[in-house]
């Protein structure tokens, strides 16, 4: 039987360890609703974008516009961008991302090589000694465009030297507050059909097309400029999901941790009180005994 | 007719209703665009995006981007863009002599920096220039969205 200091010590920690979290769970949920927002408007110029995109695919001749929309037949290398958290705490959301990977890539023909976001996929992947093109950690808390656009460009650069013949994005999918999916998506080459079908989320309008372009200055300055960009911006989409995703998760994980730390306390509450009875009891069962012992002298 | 116009930068609609006629900074100079213009797709450079509307004018500054043109619609996916009303010349001011300094005490590591620099150097002055030009004190239209973005 413990005696009454040493629970006592234990409730105390275990109600430290509830403030803490609680404290996290409170962080994470403000986070979430900036991550959130910065989510919902980034979303306006991502379908603008698929829309001109989806046009250009609607134009006669669209096999040989742009080789980043070109499919190859041999497909020899295989590039996964896989994004994850920079910190623990969120309960299974960056075991999820990588367990998602590796069921995904393992049994793969072809070699796969990664580039990671964020340092925990990072050491994950590390330790399963996969092969890791590159890694981008210590994101800031809000990114821009430009802060994360080298990630695409080094997808799309590593993809016309023909370093990879597919290029895969994996990221954690926001649905709701609650739950969040790891996703994966073909970054390169870009499918615009499979596409096409996002944007009747996104448009509220459905047009009929004009006749076909007028470009200017050419058709092919604009999609090298077009093309690329929207690579990168599929994964700047990509980069704030997930984010919202890990703060949503870390904020349920941190209400779990808060939730058993209160019941512990309460259950060691219980435990404080039945040991500071039982030893009363036999305090004084002892003071009845000696009073009874002189009594009877 | 009114044609519709749609302006977005990466992080916000900045820009969301009709127009009489549109002036953009195409990339081989201005074009004005009036409603039912052939179908077109152009990038466009550094400078002022002027939409009218019954004699009332909006101007934004626009660093850069795409512009598609349907008959009924214009789109328009910058790089940056900014109604000039909303333009904080302080802070323009402030990114530019910072860039400036930097760029006088010794020569950037390597290209990629180099050119970052001098494109926030460039849509600084842009702004500045913009904000000097054609501001005139109105209230912006307001679209849904947050405050403008940051800058690098």
């Amino acid at each position: 039987m413990p005696n009454t200091r040493e629970v006592r010590l234990r409730i105390k920690s275990v109600q430290n360890i509830a403030q803490v979290t609680q404290a996290l769970q409170a962080v994470s949920a403000s986070k979430v609703r900036k991550s959130m927002q910065a989510m919902y408007d980034t979303r306006p110029y991502a379908s603008k974008a698929w829309q001109v995109l989806t046009h250009i695919a609607a134009q006669p001749g669209r096999d040989t516009l742009h080789p980043l929309l070109t499919k190859r037949a041999d497909i020899k290398n295989v590039l996964v961008v896989m994004i994850s958290g920079d910190r623990g705490l969120a309960g299974a959301y960056n075991t999820n991302i990588v367990r998602f990977t590796l069921q995904h890539f393992n049994d793969y023909q072809v070699p796969v090589s990664y580039i990671t976001v964020g340092r925990k996929g990072r050491e994950m992947l590390f330790r399963r000694r996969k092969k890791i093109l590159a890694e981008f950690s210590n994101l800031p808390a809000a990114p821009t465009f430009v802060d994360v656009s080298a990630i695409g460009r080094l997808a799309v650069d590593e993809f016309l030297e023909g370093h990879a013949d597919e290029v895969f994005l994996v990221y954690s999918d926001f649905i709701n507050l609650v739950r969040q999916e790891p996703a994966i998506k073909k970054l390169l080459p870009l499918e615009v059909e499979a596409g096409a079908q996002r944007v009747e989320d996104y448009t509220r309008v459905e047009r009929k097309l004009a006749a076909s372009y007028i470009y200017e200055p050419g058709q092919t300055q604009i999609l090298d400029k077009i093309v690329p960009r929207f690579s990168s911006l599929q994964v700047y989409q990509a980069i704030m999901e997930s984010l919202a995703s890990e703060h949503a998760a870390r904020m349920v994980a941190m209400k779990n941790a808060t939730d058993s730390a209160t019941a512990l306390g309460d259950a060691l509450q219980l435990e404080y009180n039945q040991v500071r009875q039982q030893s009363i009891t036999s305090e004084m069962l002892d003071i009845a005994g000696g009073a009874e012992a002189l009594a009877r002298s | 007719m009114p044609i519709r116009v749609e302006i977005v930068s990466q992080d916000r609609m900045v820009f969301e209703g009709d127009a009489d006629i549109v002036i953009v900074p195409g990339e081989q100079g201005e074009m004005g665009i009036l409603p039912n213009h052939a179908p077109l797709l152009s990038t466009l450079q550094f400078g002022i995006l002027k939409v009218r509307l019954q004699g009332e004018e909006e101007d934004f500054a626009i660093s850069g981007g795409i512009i598609e043109i349907q008959p009924d619609i214009i789109t328009v996916l910058a790089d940056s863009a900014e109604n000039v009303e909303e333009i904080d010349v302080a802070r323009a001011e402030a990114a530019k002599s910072r860039v400036e300094e930097y760029l006088e005490k010794e020569p950037p590591p390597d290209t990629d920096t180099y050119l970052a620099m001098e494109e926030a150097l460039k849509r600084s002055n842009l702004r500045l220039e913009a904000a000097r030009k054609y501001r005139l004190g109105r209230q912006p239209t307001q679209v849904s969205g947050r405050v403008p973005g940051e800058e690098v």
